[in-house]
């Protein structure tokens, strides 16, 4: 399926849950959806007939924009063989956004290193800890402004 | 007589553990010999991949890409360069796709060499590691040859590759295949049909079709499921729909199909389907300049591309976000490695100790893959 037949029918289904899709960017078409609907945006598109986006292929969390964060979910469904991707934008004053990791168990160790990584919270994740980074490391590498500390527990960080 | 107490003990497994391939730490929780519990501690090889990339130039990223997996350093150059390539819009010479495809098949063999190898070795089985790693060796010689590097290329570049293949090396490649072929059916009969190997691994954590989809599983971990899923067919990139090979998935042969046994031998099936992917395309290479599509500065428009493709230990995608200019804005890879160790609590729980070696090392993990 095109992703404009995707995005109608999504509208349909949620209205101002789905925001604008972005078909003359390059490389890869896209759409926006709402950060506190993503959940059933998610179950939609698993369980649709027509849809079956059965596999979540990768969920990245980006340092959108100056006041944006975003998470991107890549989907491919292995039964119709198409893909798409949605973005969320969070804003950085309140980094929320519903989790998807029932959805998708694949989103759960996903969704573990954005928060860790980036920093955003996901509501109604079971066991939201960080992944990568030790658990008291301060702060979020991947966001843009993040500095270096000068020491971790006592041990010179740059070298 | 007062009733006998027993009490759940929580035990950790490695950091420095050899049956966890690397730096992984496994929190098992025991009943007697059972596995209640398994939690996965992952980041002991953590070096911030993402975050260093940000600070490189496109090309400067590749060797990033290398010590990703350091197994199938090829396949992750491929990956990175394909994305990278998508977002610039340049195309590629014959030539130089068709000595992609066979250092990625040749690297292919290697690292499946590698997880059949060590696989035996876990279970008991030296012997069979010393005939997977001398094969191994000859791969890497061959690549040795063409690039100058055993394990960490920097060969595929963006645009092109370093260094252009010899006659010399397409001789010593055939011969490679010729030599090849029989050994994989050694290697069969010396681990993959021997009766104490099938009695650790069949009927071993069985993995769900469903779980796998689910959890975003993919490679031989998901075939040995039974799930004829290729992205190299289903997806074809590069030029791989050139090419005639099968996919391989777990029938059921021993055990039951989704088992540790069957997760194995899609590797051992594989290795012999690369190597008519490498004779089909040492046959059919045309010849051209590898250095012709090469550009002199990488400065994608703003934008962002995923490129999804079939490295040995599974789905390996990289998401590459640019904003014009010459350092990336975000790179994210999708490790399969990563995505298939998630499922090993769900299938790990009610089995013995050593029955959880022979699950962890089934899915073939490199941590550098999983760590970042």
């Amino acid at each position: 399926m095109e992703i404009n037949d995707i995005y109608n029918k999504l509208k349909k289904a949620f209205d101002d849950g789905i925001g604008e899709v972005k078909t003359d960017v390059p490389v890869s078409p896209f759409i926006f959806a709402d950060r506190s609907k993503i959940n059933a945006i998610a179950l939609f598109l698993r369980d649709e007939e027509s849809l079956q986006f059965d596999n979540l292929s990768c969920l990245s969390g980006v340092d959108y924009d100056k006041d944006n964060l975003a998470v991107v979910y890549h989907l491919v469904s292995y039964a119709l063989k198409h893909s798409l991707v949605v973005k969320c934008l969070i804003p950085k004053s309140d980094p929320k956004i519903q989790t998807v990791s029932d959805v998708w168990a694949a989103a759960d160790w996903h969704e573990r290193e954005a928060f860790d990584l980036v920093g955003m919270t996901f509501e109604g994740h079971p066991d939201l800890r960080r992944i990568l980074l030790p658990d008291d490391w301060e702060g979020h590498p991947l966001r843009k402004d993040f500095k270096v500390p000068e020491f971790y527990n006592g041990m010179k960080v740059p070298y | 007589m007062s009733e006998l107490r027993t009490e759940e003990l929580t035990i950790n497994m490695g950091p420095q553990h050899p049956s966890t391939h690397g730096v992984l730490r496994l929190v098992l929780t025991l009943n007697g010999e059972i596995v209640t519990d398994v939690k996965p501690v992952l980041g002991y090889l953590h070096r911030c991949f993402e975050k260093h990339c940000e600070a490189m130039t496109y090309p400067q990223v590749i060797p990033y890409t290398d010590r990703m997996d350091y197994l199938t350093s090829m396949n992750n150059e491929l990956a990175y360069v394909l994305a990278a390539e998508k977002l610039l819009g340049i195309e590629i010479p014959e030539r130089v796709e068709y000595i992609r495809v066979i250092m990625s098949e040749l690297q292919r063999i290697a690292s499946h060499l590698v997880a059949i190898g060590t696989y035996g070795n876990d279970a008991g089985a030296f012997t069979p590691f010393l005939y997977c790693f001398m094969d191994r060796e000859k791969v890497l010689e061959l690549f040795e040859m063409v690039c100058g590097a055993r394990l960490l290329y920097n060969y595929i570049w963006v645009g092109g590759v370093s260094h252009d293949i010899t006659p010399e090396f397409v001789t010593k490649t055939k011969e490679f295949i010729k030599y090849f072929r029989p050994r994989i059916k050694q290697v069969n009969n010396l681990l993959s049909y021997n009766k104490i190997f099938i009695e650790r691994t069949a009927g071993i954590g069985v993995l769900p079709v469903d779980v796998a989809i689910n959890a975003g599983c993919s490679g031989p971990t998901l075939r040995g499921s039974g799930v004829k899923y290729d992205l190299r067919k289903d997806d074809p990139y590069s030029i791989y729909d050139r090419f005639d090979f099968d996919v391989c998935v777990g029938v059921g042969e021993r055990g039951v199909v989704g088992d540790s046994w069957n997760r194995y031998i899609v590797r051992a099936y594989e290795m012999e389907q690369s190597l008519r992917i490498i004779e089909q395309a040492i046959d059919k290479i045309p010849e051209g300049d590898v250095h012709a599509a090469v550009p002199k500065r990488v400065k994608p428009v703003a934008g962002e591309s995923y490129v999804r493709t079939e490295a040995p230990k599974g789905e390996l995608a990289y998401y590459i976000i640019s904003d014009g200019s010459l350092n990336p804005y975000r790179i994210k890879a999708r490790s399969p490695s990563f995505c298939n160790l998630s499922v090993i609590n769900q299938i790990s729980r009610g089995h013995m100790i050593a029955d959880v070696v022979m699950i962890l090392g089934s899915f073939d993990i490199v941590l550098g893959c999983i760590d970042r």
